[in-house]
């Protein structure tokens, strides 16, 4: 099957790991990708932050591209990525006089009728049959913010006990645990800019998953990857504890399930590292 | 040869202000049929009534045209006059020339012109009327109550003191509802089966009260005065008129574990089981689902152990049919269900609050069973998840109720006041307990209710936070719950060994099919709708069913006993005559225009039309006990075969006629 | 935060947003969205407070103490609008170079430069990554929103 891609800046910056494993582990499961061509940033925090125009107008351009190059679907592994493109299609589609300006603006002809796709969207559409069950490895599964919130906008899992990496997770022949961070805010995008309150809200969640007997996290977002991966040692320092608590993309999980070696799927890049468990 | 008396109302200044009197009575003297036309200050009053009387009398009168103000204020006053003058009541027509003319206009000349326009159509009107007489329809002067809870059985006991029998009819194995599984009850802290039980034994005992338990309303026929129910006795597969309630049987029964009802889950019964120790009647019931005899052919001990003989696992439902004259709702209420999961999509649950998931956070009602002297623990307050004794409860109001988000926009009205009493029955089983509060407001409106409230956080040291509950996590065997207090506008985290829920009361689930079934009204809760929300509580659009109790909407035991009598008085009022009288302004159809294509019946919202069979042909006829007099039928009669007493087509046209 | 999101509802609410406009909370604020998730109303606190954000920035009175969120997301934008995607070291280095500016902390410069080895080393840090082709077609873009 071939799906449009959107990866989205920081898969192409310092979380291109990220886009090496759902690249290798979609390979292994059939998937083509198509890139979106000449895709842009979607506008992240700073547009909505700054200026509600451009907050559209930036995802609307992708969509507009992906409705020029005949893309029905998009698949944006990072949630913030998905979630203004989905905000933006939604709006267009609901108003007419706004899918005309954003036309105007983005310069090329937009409906909203894109469906984006986040990464656990994509992978529930396999049927997935492990050749390596993932015994060893006992999962704390973090959704983070805005894979499942605003519900009216993702509309994706249960907002307050959501399943649906749990579900896949079990399927690979991995354990997971039942906890109690699992939509708690890692500190998002404020790695650079507030990291005091990264580091917090990192640590609470590196420490609830290891006393609910995980011993790895899994994620599928670049943001909540970087905080607790890239940052986890700064948490320990601060707090003074070593969390040694490796934190695995999703598509890292399925593709290691699918026979991969970790250093495909780019888990050596981590900052937190181990490549073997149980 | 019509001769109508018009007599035109002065009202004080009300309509004398605008609208020329003297001359609207001057030249209504010259419409034709007009036999006198007189003008007075106030025409209701006692001289202004015998005025018209003695012209009905004087001139022969056919008719009576009162020019003045609304028919709802007046029209039964005149009609009385005119009958006491010996002229048929519905011979009198009001026209309304101060509601619809001089309190809504300003200009004098064309308000004065306005007002013989109407008088003139309203006269035209009157030369059509018929004389008519009030509808007898015969009553059954017996009742049914649905729903054996604290309002059906205080509605039971009213009417059947009054003399009247009645059908009491419960769903569950004993009557007694929800308030039999309470501990102690606000604002006395009365032990609640000691005040109710006695009234449960009377209802039992009563000589004019039938109890049909473990039943419920298969479908209701008829209309008021004369309802034909039939009744669904579910098999309890004991014959109760041989059993003594001894409980040889559940004492040997060897299925223990299955989550007793009656304990919301909170503790266990066997598969043959009596519900509590003072059920009404106090005889078992099989659960068919749970029992191996039933399900597989095996054990059977019960039975086996029976000093009487009285099991009986061929038991089958049984159908009976009463026939009342009136018919009370008291179903009661059930808890909003906070899992993920609800049974209607359009309300939304409440992961947040781990509810289902942690043992130790329940519900208001499992807690008061927890707490009672006659519960799963003896009232010893014991964690669901290791049996200790909680030392520090979180209480969360306004869970699902006012919650917009969630689809629940009432208030569930007794939480605040049930939350105080928790605190303080927790308070005096656990001294060294630490009891938590976080609310949103406090609803304590009743007779001693707020006085109720203080003493909770004044006398029983209850503390409370205003605010909600965020999250609630789980963590080393300890609660955490995260709220904030708003008005020092901090967050605020407390460690609870147990959280107690306040979640909304909903009608009783089935509530909808019932009451379709009797054709009244409920609203987009489900909650049974009353004729009118401050004059008529407890009376419904459909004739002879009324509504008492937490059915009708969220309220407490006072209210709902309160309630419950006006209900009764209600039937007692029904039941006064020996028949019903009706207006007689409903419909009725030519039977032999109307052609049997049944427009009608499809569209009467009162079923009131029935299916006729004549000698040589089929029609409609409207039911008189039923009819409203809404004229639905007349305007989609492709025929006009239908048409309405004292609303005639001819009548509306010669009103609309007398205009032009 | 030195106020909490309900209070901020609160001061708009009895006609006191210049109060809100100038607090520190809608900087602090970390767009999770549990808020809107969470009212019983309905009201989407989160993107009220998004709204403050960009009157605050708008009236230039974004609050002391959280500017270096402020100062972020300008160079953010500046970034997007210059390159289309975003350039990391070019965002790293004006962020940083402002902040210290404006703080006159020059610690803060050389903070996480010892995370700079190792990114280089994991090739996670592009000096000159790949970008979009019609640059000028963003510059449009972010000058018909007036950004």
């Amino acid at each position: 099957m071939a799906i449009g891609y959107y990866p989205g800046c920081a898969l192409h910056g310092s979380s291109n790991d990220y886009e090496q494993s759902v690249r290798a582990c979609l390979k292994v499961l059939g998937a083509e990708l198509k890139e979106l061509d000449d895709w842009i940033c979607c506008g992240a925090t700073a547009a909505h932050s700054l200026n509600e125009k451009l907050s559209v107008a930036l995802p609307a351009r992708n969509l507009a591209l992906a409705e020029r190059d005949g893309l029905d679907e998009l698949l944006a592994p990072c949630p913030m990525c998905s979630m203004e493109l989905m905000k933006a299609a939604k709006e267009i589609a609901a108003d007419n006089r706004l899918r005309d300006e954003m036309a105007s603006i983005v310069e090329l002809p937009v409906t909203g009728r894109t469906k984006i796709l986040n990464l656990i969207q994509l992978l529930e559409r396999f049927d997935l049959k492990p050749s390596k069950p993932l015994d060893g490895i006992i999962a704390a599964c973090y959704y983070g913010c805005l894979l499942t919130r605003p519900a009216g906008i993702v509309n994706f899992d249960d907002p307050e006990a959501p399943s649906s990496m749990e579900t896949i997770v079990a399927r690979l022949g991995a354990k997971t645990v039942s906890w109690n961070y699992r939509t708690e805010c890692c500190g998002a995008g404020k790695t650079l800019c507030d990291e005091d309150t990264v580091l917090e809200l990192s640590h609470k969640i590196l420490t609830d998953a290891r006393r609910h007997g995980a011993n790895c996290l899994v994620v599928a977002c670049p943001m909540c990857h970087v905080n607790l991966d890239m940052k986890q040692a700064a948490a320990g320092r601060r707090y003074g504890v070593d969390h040694d608590l490796p934190v695995y993309y999703l598509s890292d999980l399925v593709g290691m399930a699918m026979g991969l070696a970790p250093e495909e799927l780019g888990v050596d890049r981590h900052f937190v590292v181990r490549l073997h468990h149980g | 040869m019509a001769r109508i008396g018009v007599f035109v109302c002065w009202c004080g200044e009300n309509i004398a202000r605008t609208v020329d009197v003297a001359q609207v009575a001057e030249q209504a003297a010259r419409i034709p049929g007009v036999r006198c036309s007189l003008h007075y200050k106030y025409m209701c009053s006692d001289p202004g009534q015998a005025m018209v009387r003695e012209k009905i009398a004087g001139e022969r009168l056919t008719g009576v045209v009162v020019a003045s103000c609304s028919p709802h204020m007046h029209l039964k006053t005149f009609r009385r006059a005119a009958a006491a003058a010996g002229l048929n009541p519905y011979l009198v027509e009001l026209a309304n020339i101060r509601e619809q003319c001089s309190w809504v206009h300003h200009d004098r000349a064309a308000a004065t012109a306005k007002a013989l326009d109407i008088i003139r159509m309203t006269v035209e009107k009157c030369k059509r009327n018929h004389a008519l007489e009030p509808i007898r329809v015969p009553v059954t002067r017996r009742a049914l109550v649905i729903g054996g809870g604290v309002a059906g059985i205080q509605a039971a006991l009213d009417i059947a003191d009054a003399g009247y029998e009645v059908v009491l009819v419960e769903k569950e194995p004993s009557i007694g509802g929800k308030m039999a599984g309470l501990s102690e009850t606000f604002p006395t802290l009365d032990c609640s089966q000691c005040i109710l039980t006695p009234r449960m034994v009377e209802a039992g005992q009563h000589p004019r009260i039938k109890l049909h338990t473990y039943s419920e309303v298969e479908s209701v026929d008829g209309f008021v005065g004369n309802f034909t129910v039939t009744i669904r006795n579910k098999a309890r597969y004991v014959d109760i008129d041989k059993c003594t309630g001894c409980g040889e049987c559940w004492n040997v029964c060897p299925w223990k574990k299955i989550p007793s009802e009656f304990d919301y889950g909170t503790g266990f019964r066997r598969a043959i089981y009596i519900p509590f120790p003072q059920a009404v009647p106090a005889r078992p019931v099989i659960d068919k689902n749970h029992c191996v005899k039933l399900l597989k052919g095996a054990c059977g001990l019960c039975a086996k152990k029976c000093p009487r003989d009285a099991i009986r696992f061929d038991d089958t439902d049984r159908i009976v049919e009463e026939r009342v004259g009136a018919i009370v709702v008291a179903t009661g209420y059930s808890l909003y269900s906070i899992g993920k999961e609800q049974a209607d999509p359009k309300y939304r649950g409440y992961g947040e609050y781990g509810y289902g998931a942690f043992k130790d956070v329940i519900d208001g009602l499992q807690f008061e069973r927890l707490v009672s002297a006659s519960g799963p623990t003896a009232g010893e307050l014991k964690r669901p998840s290791d049996g200790k004794t909680p030392k520090s409860v979180v209480f969360i109001s306004c869970v699902g109720s006012r919650d917009n988000a969630k689809g629940i926009s009432y208030c569930s009205k007794i939480c605040c006041m049930y939350i105080a009493k928790h605190t303080m029955l927790y308070r005096h089983k656990v001294h060294d307990g630490e009891a938590h509060v976080f609310y949103m407001d406090i609803r304590a409106g009743g007779k001693s209710y707020d006085e109720f409230v203080r003493r909770a956080i004044e006398q029983d040291g209850a503390k409370y936070h205003r605010g909600r509950v965020s999250k609630i996590v789980e963590q080393d065997g300890k609660l955490i719950v995260r709220g904030a207090d708003t008005l020092s506008g901090t967050p605020l985290t407390i460690e609870a060994d147990m959280v107690v829920l306040a979640t909304a009361m909903r009608p009783a689930p089935g509530i909808e099919s019932l009451a379709q079934k009797l054709n009244i009204g409920y609203d987009e809760h489900g909650f049974l709708l009353e004729s009118h929300p401050k004059l008529r509580p407890v009376e419904t659009n459909t004739a002879g069913v009324f509504i008492c109790g937490a059915a009708h909407g969220p309220k407490d035991i006072p209210e709902s006993v309160a309630q419950a009598s006006a209900a009764a008085s209600k039937v007692a009022v029904l039941f006064a005559n020996q028949e019903l009288s009706r207006e007689p302004e409903i419909a009725y159809i030519n039977e032999q225009t109307c052609a049997a294509c049944y427009a009608c019946y499809r569209a009467c919202p009162y079923h009131a039309i029935e299916k006729v069979q004549l000698k040589h042909k089929r029609a409609a006829r409207v039911n008189p006990g039923l009819c409203m007099g809404c004229g639905t039928c007349v305007a989609v009669c492709p025929s006009k075969s239908a048409d309405i007493e004292g609303f005639t087509e001819q009548q509306i046209y010669s009103m609309v006629e007398a205009l032009a | 935060m030195d106020i909490a999101p309900n209070q901020v509802i609160r001061l708009i609410q009895n006609g006191q947003t210049d109060k809100a406009l100038r607090s520190a909370a809608i900087w602090k604020c970390l767009s999770c969205f549990t808020c809107s998730s969470r009212c019983p109303q309905q009201v989407a606190c989160a993107e009220v407070l998004d709204a403050l954000r960009r009157l605050a920035a708008e009236k230039g009175v974004a609050a002391g103490g959280e500017s270096r969120t402020l100062i972020f997301h300008n160079a953010f934008l500046h970034n997007i609008r210059r390159n289309g995607r975003l350039n990391e070291i070019e965002l790293i280095g004006l962020f940083k170079t402002r902040a210290t500016l404006a703080d006159a902390d020059l610690s803060f410069l050389f903070k996480d430069a010892s995370l700079a080895p190792a990114l280089r080393r994991k090739k996670k840090l592009h000096l000159a990554p790949g970008g979009v082709r019609d640059r000028e077609l963003v510059r449009r873009i972010f000058q018909r929103c007036g950004a």
